[in-house]
């Protein structure tokens, strides 16, 4: 007789104690501990809290290790328990340029105030397995591993602002709060600071090929990476009741400014103008696929024509969020029994009433 | 269902807010929900939260029915108008955990019902509320994409757009080629998705005693038909909307007023014809079947 689709919820108990145990593997090898995650899949941590939208090292390890290391999954996780936490208040707005500083690159000059700092980069390593790895080794040890002093750098942005060759960007008149996108819905035209919000929260695959694309002959921006710059920056919160700042902590940033050209309009000179990245953590390539897209994004604004898919708002901040996109791909395998039953009926329908023409014209020929 | 198939019960875990959102989370949403309310078919923006399940998965409706939700309702969910499917034994497990209200698969018993793609067969009342799941709350979306464009066409109520795509319809194939998510016309002002309910279950949506509410999550609005409001599938006057007919009745309760589901009973081509919603069936069923 028909049972369908009974027994549905035993189904899923047995399907959350299977998932743990595979999520464990082998218990005969060791479990991974938090602390391993935040230490040595440190990348993936940053990746997490940026995308999870909670900078919290411990929290983000917890996710990967649930997650058995999907990392749209561990961001989901993270998400999930941030969206129920109060709002407690604002901190002032980061000063990167007394950013404390790991690495600090600039494209555009050979050498600035502060001078280039290569950091810890995968960029000039071979990409050469390493089996010394796969056999534990003893610890390699930096000829210098402590952030360089909290002297100012300045950013290679505010340099060329000084003589004026680049857009300056102030605060609106008032300086008004800028929408929270945790709090409000996305609206359209959606302005900069939201749609920063997004793509600080975006998925780094996506902003990955939008920022591409720019560089493929849709929306051509010319870029070049005026600073790529990572490190320290101070939290500053300035209660009510005190009347000035005190700080709260650091946070761990990679900022990208990407300088672009603008050939200038009738109201203003030739100039350069700015895409922005910023990311938690160590996270070059999406602070740098973000400032591509958030200049991309500036068509409007700038007067050029939106014609590419990375310069139109609806369709990259739409589409830019990993659990909205995972979930709705994903939910194709929920059960559409009904609305195929609709389907079914119709094309049924459709073919019988085709046969029936056919065969009509069959008898009148 | 044999009793040896009733699922565990679920406590109610006390580490979790009731119903799960923060109660100034629910505030918002429940303003929402009244303004959906008093502006009937109007899709509502609201701030919809990363809920513990997958955007797409009905966070929508959960978010909608944590807000509504009160300790003395007793819920249902159905998903394809069935209470057990994993989709629905999921959210409704959710609900068990965190409000510990009391369940039911009665449609007559419950308060409040969540739903994803169908209408229960049987009437709903005065008093209660469905909540329904909707994936893309914008019914004009596969025909303009920008959001931008389908506020405006909103706000003049300017639906040609749709008209001219049902109009091609019969063009090509003699009839409208839409069979779920039917576009209709909510209290002769606004064009509304139904959500992917199939279009038999259209003309339940009006003048329907019950509060109608829907919850988009991953598209962060809210739109409600109000009970006893009409709710129209849009058609044309030589070609007057229908809902669809199977030539067999259910193969389990008999029905003949049902939307059956197909099951395929072999690799021969042989099939059967059930009730999608299992409440309805079971209760036309002697009791020892």
């Amino acid at each position: 007789m028909y049972v369908a689709v009974k027994g549905g919820e035993r189904a899923i108990l047995n399907s959350y104690a299977l998932l743990g145990e595979v999520r464990r593997g082998d218990p005969a090898l060791p479990e991974l501990s938090l602390e391993q995650i935040r230490e040595q899949l440190r990348l993936a941590v940053d990746r997490v809290m940026c995308e999870g939208s909670v900078y919290d090292p411990e929290l983000a390890a917890l996710a990967i290790k649930q997650a058995a290391g999907d990392l749209v999954e561990a961001i989901f996780l993270l998400r999930a328990y941030r969206a129920t936490l109060p709002r407690l208040g604002y901190t002032l707005p980061l000063d990167t340029a007394h950013m404390r500083l790991w690495r600090r690159v600039s494209a555009t000059f050979k050498d600035l105030p502060g001078g280039q700092l290569l950091g810890s980069t995968y960029d000039y390593t071979q990409r050469l397995l390493d089996f010394s790895l796969a056999a534990a080794g003893e610890a390699p040890v930096a000829a210098q591993a402590a952030p360089a002093a909290a002297e100012a750098v300045p950013r290679v942005v505010d340099l060329l602002g000084d003589e004026g060759l680049i857009e300056a960007h102030v605060p609106a008149a008032g300086d008004p709060e800028p929408r929270d996108l945790t709090r409000e819905p996305l609206t359209f035209p959606a302005e900069r600071a939201v749609r920063l919000q997004n793509l600080a929260r975006g998925d780094e695959g996506f902003l990955l090929a939008m920022g591409y694309s720019t560089q493929r002959g849709y929306s051509h921006s010319h870029p070049f990476a005026g600073e790529i710059r990572h490190g320290l920056a101070e939290v500053e919160i300035e209660p009510e009741e005190l009347g000035f700042a005190i700080s709260i902590g650091d946070l761990e940033l990679t900022e990208c400014q990407m300088v672009n050209q603008f050939a200038g309009s009738k109201t203003q000179p030739p100039q350069f103008t700015r895409g922005y990245g910023l990311a938690f953590g160590a996270s070059e390539r999406k602070a740098m696929a973000m400032s591509l897209v958030d200049r991309a994004l500036r068509a409007g604004e700038l007067g050029e024509a939106a014609e590419s898919p990375a310069q139109m708002q609806e369709f990259v901040l739409s589409h830019s969020d990993s659990l909205e996109a995972s979930g709705f791909v994903q939910h194709l395998k929920l059960p559409h029994y009904v609305d195929f039953q609709a389907e079914l009926e119709l094309v049924r329908r459709m073919r019988a009433g085709l046969q029936a023409a056919g065969e009509e014209e069959e008898r009148a020929a | 269902m044999n009793p040896t198939d009733l699922p565990a019960a679920v406590e109610r875990d006390a580490n979790f807010n009731f119903g799960y959102l923060d109660e100034r989370t629910k505030r918002m949403i429940r303003r929402a929900i009244l303004k959906a309310v008093a502006i009937p078919g109007y899709q509502v923006p609201f701030g919809s939260r990363e809920m513990p399940l997958p955007y797409g998965w009905g966070t929508g409706g959960i978010q909608v029915t944590a807000s509504v939700i009160g300790p003395q309702d007793v819920l249902k969910v159905i998903d394809q108008g069935a209470d057990d499917t994993v989709n629905a034994v999921s959210i409704r497990r959710f609900f068990q955990r965190t409000t510990g209200v009391a369940v039911t698969e009665r449609t007559v018993e419950a308060t409040l019902i969540q739903t994803r793609h169908r209408i229960p067969e049987t009437p709903l009342a005065e008093g209660q509320v469905i909540v329904y799941q909707v994936p893309v709350p914008e019914p004009l979306q596969r025909l303009e994409p920008r959001e931008t464009e389908t506020r405006r066409m909103h706000g003049l109520a300017e639906y040609g757009l749709m008209h001219v795509k049902l109009y091609e319809d019969i063009a090509r194939y003699g009839h409208v080629a839409t069979t779920y998510d039917y576009p209709v016309m909510v209290d002769g002002r606004y064009l509304m998705a139904p959500s992917p309910i199939p279009k038999f279950d259209n003309p339940k949506l009006h003048m329907n005693p019950a509060l109608q509410l829907f919850g988009a999550g991953r598209e962060k609005r809210i739109y409600a038909v109000p009970p006893w409001t009409s709710v129209e599938s849009l058609a044309f006057e030589d070609h007057p909307f229908e809902v669809q007919r199977w030539s067999q009745p259910c193969a389990l309760c008999g029905s003949t007023q049902s939307f059956l589901d197909e099951v395929i009973v072999d690799d021969r081509g042989g099939r059967m014809f059930v009730c999608s919603d299992t409440d309805w069936c079971r209760q036309r069923r002697p009791a020892d079947a």
